[in-house]
This record gives C-alpha cells, structure tokens and sequence, in this order.
C-alpha cells in the first residue's frame, strides 16, 4: 500500500511539473475563450450588418406584406423591367433582388418567385422569405377561395401538453433541453477525460519501457501496484488539469465579457431562437424560470453520485485497457492498430448518446447501451437525467465494476509480460497468448 | 544454513518455448557466485524469478531457509542488463523514489544516499536530470541504488558495461567491499577475465539447462588437460623435439622469451607424472620455462558448451 501512494505521488507530480502539462494547462483555457470570444464577436458584427432588399412586385399583391425590421430594409421597386433592376440593385449594392412574376393563379406565381443576388443568399434569410412569401400567398389564396381568414385565425387554438410523471413530477420541453445538456456534458466530459488521459498513461507507460527503468522498479514493486499507480497518479493530475481550467475559464470569460462587453450568450442566439420557437413561448420570464425549475427538477443527489462512481468505473476500465496496450509496445506508433479496438465503443457510445438518448432515452437501444460496460458510463450518464430505475443504475454498475475488475486483471497480465518484451510489436494471438503466461 | 540463495529444479515456458529446464543453484553465503552463460540461455530469466518478477511453473526458490515471499524483496538488491532512469527527473530526486520503493524512509533514504554520493564522487549531481549525465555517470546511480537498502543478495547483470576502467575498478572494489560486509552476490557477465577475478563459484547455463556448477577452483581441475607449457634450450631441437613427440602428445606454444628455446605443450596421460617430465627435460638441456595450463574461465565456457 505504502508503495502504491509512493508512485501516485511520483506520477503526479511528474506530471504536474512537467512543461508541457504547465503550459497546455494555462494555454488551452486562454485559446478556448479566445476562440469562442472571436467567434462571438462576428456573429455580433454579422448580425448587426444592415442588408436591404429590393422587391420588384409585377403582380401587385404581395409589395405591402414587408416590413423592414432591425437589420433588414425592404425596398420596393416600381415601373421598371427586370433588367433595370437587377441593374439598379448592382450599382447600389445592396443584398438581392426579390422578383415576383405576375400570374393569374396563385399556386403558379408562388413557384415563379425568384431571388437574385451577388453571392448565394443566407439559408436563414431564404427560409425566412419563404415562409413570410408562404402565409401571405395561402391568405389570398382562401381569401379567393371564400374563406373569411380572420375567422380561421381566431379559431386557432394553442396546445401546451402539460407533462408529468407518475409520482407528481411536473416537467416540460425545457426539462428535456436541460436534462439533455446535463446528460450530454457529464457523457462528453467523461469521453474527453478517458481520451486524453487515457493517452497520457499509455505514453507514460512507454516512456518507462524505452528508458529501461522497468525492470529496476519492478524488482521492487508489483507491475499491477506500477500500473494502478500509474493510472491514479495521472487521473489526479488531469483532474486538477480540468478544476484549473474551469476555474482559469469561468475567470477569464467573466473578465473578457467586462472588459469587451462581448455577450458570450450572443453565439447562442440562434439554437434559443428555435428553442422558444419550439416552446412557442414568447415571455422570456416564464422561460428562465422554467429553466430554473427544470434544473430543480433534476435528480440532482442521483446524477452526482452516478456521475462520480460511472466516471470511476469508466476510466479506470479504459485507461488500464491503454497501460497494457503502452506495455505491449515499444514506441507510439505502433500502438494505432491497438487504439482502434478501444476507440470504437467509446466513440460508438458517444453517438449513441447523441443520436439515440435524445430521441427516446428509454427505449431498446438507449437502455441496453447503458448496461453494456464498454458504452454503458457515457450511455448511462446521459441518461440518468431524465430518470432511470435505481435499479437498472445498480445493475449497470454491477456489471461495469465486474468488467473493470477483469480488464485490469486482463491489462495486468499483458503488463507484467508487455514491460519486459522488447523489439518486435506482438500480435493479438501473442497478446493473449501472454495473458496465459 | 550456508546457502543463502538455493534454487530447486526450477522450470519456466514461455509458450512453447522453455526458458529454464529442472535448473537447481546454490549461492553460499558470504560468496561471488558466477551466474555465466550465452546469449539467450536463460539467466535473465532466473535472475527474475529469484526477484520475484516472473513466478516459475515448477520448483521453488529459498531465501535463507524461507520460500521466497513479497517481503524478501527488500533482501535483494537488483542491477538489471537492461537498465535506465527516468529521463526527465533529477538524479536526487530519482534515487530518492527508488530508494524508498525499497522500503527506506524518508530520512533514511537521504543520509545513505548522500553518503554514497560522496563515496562516489557525484555529490554534485544532486539536482541534474538524467538526461545531462553521461551513460556511466547514470550507471553509478544505478549502483548507488541497487545497494542502497543494504540487502543481502546483490544481483548484478553485466554490473561493467558502460564503465570506462577506472569506474569499473571502483565499481568492482565496491563489490568486493560489500562482499567482505556480509553480502552474498550473483553475477551475471559474458566477460570471463572479471569472473575470474571476481567469482568463488559459478553456474554455467546453456540451452535453459544448467551444465555446470561448483567452485571455480574444482571445475577448473575438473577441465585441466594435464598440459605443460615448456621452454628449454638444447643443442639441437629438432632432435628433442622428435623425442618427445614418441612420448607425450606435443603441439607448438608461444610464449615470451629472451633466447631461442624450443617452446612446445606438452600432454601427459593420466599415468605420467609431471616430475618425470620436468627430470627428462633436465636431463636434455636448461630448462627456462615450465607452467602446468590452467584453463581460464573463458576456456572452461567456451569447452563446455562445446561438449554440450
């Protein structure tokens, strides 16, 4: 026991001391935020840039339906061709032009509707335009047709399911948005950590076998304390990489958006756009307080304890898989063709969370994942959210500790022998071959 | 218990390959016990299971009487072949790791090291890193910490590579020194000039088994051939020559002389006597030169994996 602490210590504060974790350490926040604030801020100047459009209306009857707004200046064009004002919008630079043919029937003068300009148009403006174009061409048409629109738009009627669960619990879509967020970053992080220090241990673990110091350390401790320490050591010291890092970026965002005044939220506009069109819910006040509830609503208790114990597990299970693949050769590039096999339940775990989780976060495929050891800490983790059983938790759990156990038995084993192999890269057959041994 | 070390029909495989068939050692206390053999022979692979790094199939290892356990790691102290430091950590702080995975404490750890590096001449180093230090220069910390815990096996795999002479006399009076303070010590090297040196006993293995053992002086009159060296200088040599040629079995020899002697080996069988050589030589001429051949331990090596 007393040499196991004596690696952790030795492991992490090599690591910790070393230049290159130092600078990594302080730099990544610093390139992060400044990535994110440049970023931010064009999208602020890019909102903010004043378009116009010109609307060459031959028919008439669409030409009063636009009103300019914040950013985007309608102007209507009369009594000339085509060509003239194509012209004109290209002499005065504006945005497009908006060309509306004359037609007699509706439905053939909504698909001749055309939009000319210097480069191809914004996605967002076209679907914009379309849909504005849409709603006033469908009025005329019933309008045409008979029907009174007024009267269709006093009959509509608004539906807001209201959710709730067995025991009482109210929740909404917003409960989903959080709960998904929460889920999602407790799974990336989670894949983040066991990738890049899953790395670190694997190289730390080659760094002793090309040094040679292996056999000097092993004659005195066992490979499997070596090994444990090892993967300890390195965790605590990404996990002080990662508290430093949160720290250094909550501190650095909050002074850059003092100083700069940059709105960080400002890159965001867009997805809460969709989210309150989604919410159908213009009261921004009723939305943070929904925000705040559904956050309460979270099994706050349920998602700190599995979050500690699934990242455990799930780190441990995948960083001895990488000591006994650093064992199992000599230098970095030969350890691609093992990666592979460790790297494709990982990432296969992450699009699961993402694809699968937010679709339906209970159903087959979502629920058998979470208790597949390999996928089950992302899985689980971006499911616990939004409410799993205890005891599928347990379960899930059961069986990762069950496989951790034997992978690091198994890494063990490939250690043991790996260490003291020089030369030639073994093959799968050999590996399991030393397992025997 | 004279034996520190006993070794009993110890086998190990790797796969299908054996490593170390039935090999039985005895290492007596307070000795320099030769652990020789080629290439790939199988040493390595006991000198790690006696430091429990590798478990034997079958056969066990006694430690002063006991199996071998976990806490007879601190009784050993291990100079591997293949051997390194970390790179990036400095000297004292690197000996101070291995020396407490040993099992010293903190303390203990810092007064012996600061003792040895000023035996060794290096207490400066104390704050370089490895990687500014030259190959002997990081062997000597190596010694340094094999030693360090004062155990009562050393194990040394080829302990002069890398030195240049003058390290390497130091390093082997430091052997000899720790030898004569109680230490027993297995050495393993392909250079027979230190085994013969150093050594009171050695195990010759070969092929995973082991072909010889015992003490050096008795496996050397095991492999002495009952030749002598002769110089003698006679009127005519060619007749003497001839003449002893019917006798004995006689082959060329060179040696350094002043004069012209005839310089010959001479084998006797087992019947002969050496005296009634030496009195026939007398009786021809004036005898300059006359040495039994004493086969070296690089003779002995080279012989017996011959007859194998």
């Amino acid at each position: 026991m007393n040499h196991l602490s004596l690696i952790i210590e030795r492991e992490y504060l090599t690591k910790v001391k070393n230049k290159s974790f130092i600078v990594m350490t302080i730099l990544s926040p610093i390139i992060m935020i400044a990535l994110i604030a440049v970023v931010a801020y064009l999208s602020q100047i890019n909102n903010n840039k004043q378009r116009t459009i010109s609307i060459l209306d031959q028919s008439g009857i669409l030409k009063h339906s636009f009103t300019d707004t914040d950013n985007l200046t309608y102007h209507i064009l009369e009594n000339m061709s085509l060509e003239e004002a194509k012209e004109q919008v290209h002499k005065n630079e504006e945005y497009g032009l908006l060309y509306i043919e004359n037609f007699k029937d509706i439905d053939k003068l909504g698909e001749h509707i055309k939009f000319f300009s210097e480069e191809s148009p914004s996605l967002t403006l076209m679907s914009a335009l379309e849909s504005k174009l849409e709603k006033q061409l469908t009025d005329l048409k019933l309008e045409f047709e008979g029907v009174d629109v007024e009267k269709i738009k006093a009959s509509r009627v608004r539906v807001n399911i209201g959710q709730e669960s067995f025991i009482g619990e109210k929740t909404s879509k917003i409960d989903s948005v959080v709960k998904l967020i929460f889920g999602g970053l407790a799974g990336y992080l989670l894949f983040m950590f066991i990738i890049i220090y899953g790395n670190m241990i694997m190289r730390s673990v080659i760094e002793e076998k090309t040094s040679r110091i292996i056999e000097i350390i092993i004659s005195s401790v066992k490979p499997i304390q070596l090994m444990l320490g090892k993967i300890i050591g390195t965790s605590l010291a990404g996990i002080t990489q990662f508290v430093i890092w949160i720290i250094l970026g909550g501190v650095l965002m909050t002074v850059l958006s003092m100083v700069f005044g940059i709105d960080f939220a400002q890159s965001q506009t867009g997805q809460q756009e969709i989210l309150n069109q989604a919410m159908q819910n213009p009261d921004v006040n009723t939305e943070i307080q929904n925000v705040i509830t559904a956050f309460y609503n979270l099994p706050i208790t349920n998602l700190i304890i599995a979050f500690i114990l699934f990242f455990i597990g799930g780190y441990l299970l995948y960083s001895s898989l990488y000591a006994a693949i650093g064992a199992a050769v000599d230098n970095e590039t030969d350890t691609q063709q093992f990666l592979l096999p460790i790297l494709m339940p990982l990432i296969l775990a992450v699009y699961i969370g993402i694809f699968t989780v937010i679709e339906d976060p209970h159903g087959t495929v979502s629920t058998v994942f979470s208790f597949i050891p390999f996928t089950s800490p992302v899985v689980m983790l971006m499911r616990i959210p939004f409410g799993v059983p205890i005891w599928q938790q347990l379960v899930s759990l059961a069986l990762l500790i069950g496989t951790f156990i034997f992978t690091v038995w198994f890494a063990a084993k490939i250690y043991r022998v790996g260490i003291l192999m020089y030369g030639k890269k073994p093959s799968y057959k050999e590996l399991l071959k030393w397992v025997k041994y | 218990m004279n034996n520190l070390l006993e070794a009993q029909s110890v086998s190990k495989k790797f796969g299908n390959f054996t490593a170390l068939n039935q090999v039985s050692i005895s290492v007596p206390k307070g000795s320099i016990f030769g652990l020789l053999g080629p290439n790939g022979a199988g040493k390595t692979t006991l000198i790690r299971i006696i430091n429990q790094i590798t478990m034997p199939d079958t056969g066990q290892v006694f430690l002063d009487g006991e199996p071998l356990q976990t806490h007879h790691i601190k009784d050993i102290g291990y100079l591997p072949e293949e051997r390194g430091l970390y790179k990036s950590m400095k000297v004292g702080e690197q000996a101070m790791y291995l020396a407490r995975l040993k099992g010293l404490s903190k303390a203990e750890a810092k007064t012996r090291l600061k003792y040895w590096f000023e035996r060794l001449e290096i207490g400066d180093w104390w704050n370089k890193k490895i990687q500014e230090l030259s190959k002997g220069m990081a062997q000597k910390i190596q010694f340094i910490v094999t030693v360090l815990h004062e155990p009562k096996l050393l194990i040394f795999d080829e302990p002069f590579s890398g030195f240049d002479p003058i390290n390497a006399i130091l390093i082997k009076d430091e052997i000899l020194r720790l030898r004569d303070n109680g230490a027993t010590v297995i050495f393993s090297t392909h250079r027979m000039e230190s085994v013969e040196e150093l050594c009171d006993q050695i195990a010759l293995i070969h092929q995973s088994n082991k072909i010889l053992d015992g003490k050096l002086t008795d496996i050397k009159k095991q492999f002495k051939t009952n030749t002598f060296e002769v110089g003698i200088r006679t009127s005519n040599n060619l007749l003497l020559e001839k003449e002893l040629s019917e006798k004995f079995v006689v082959s060329p020899a060179s040696f350094k002389t002043l004069g012209d002697e005839l310089m010959l080996n001479v084998k006797l069988s087992e019947k002969d006597v050496p005296n009634d050589l030496l009195s026939f030589l007398t009786s021809k001429g004036e005898v300059s030169h006359f040495v039994e051949l004493i086969p070296s331990a690089n003779d002995i090596f080279i012989q017996a994996i011959k007859n194998n």
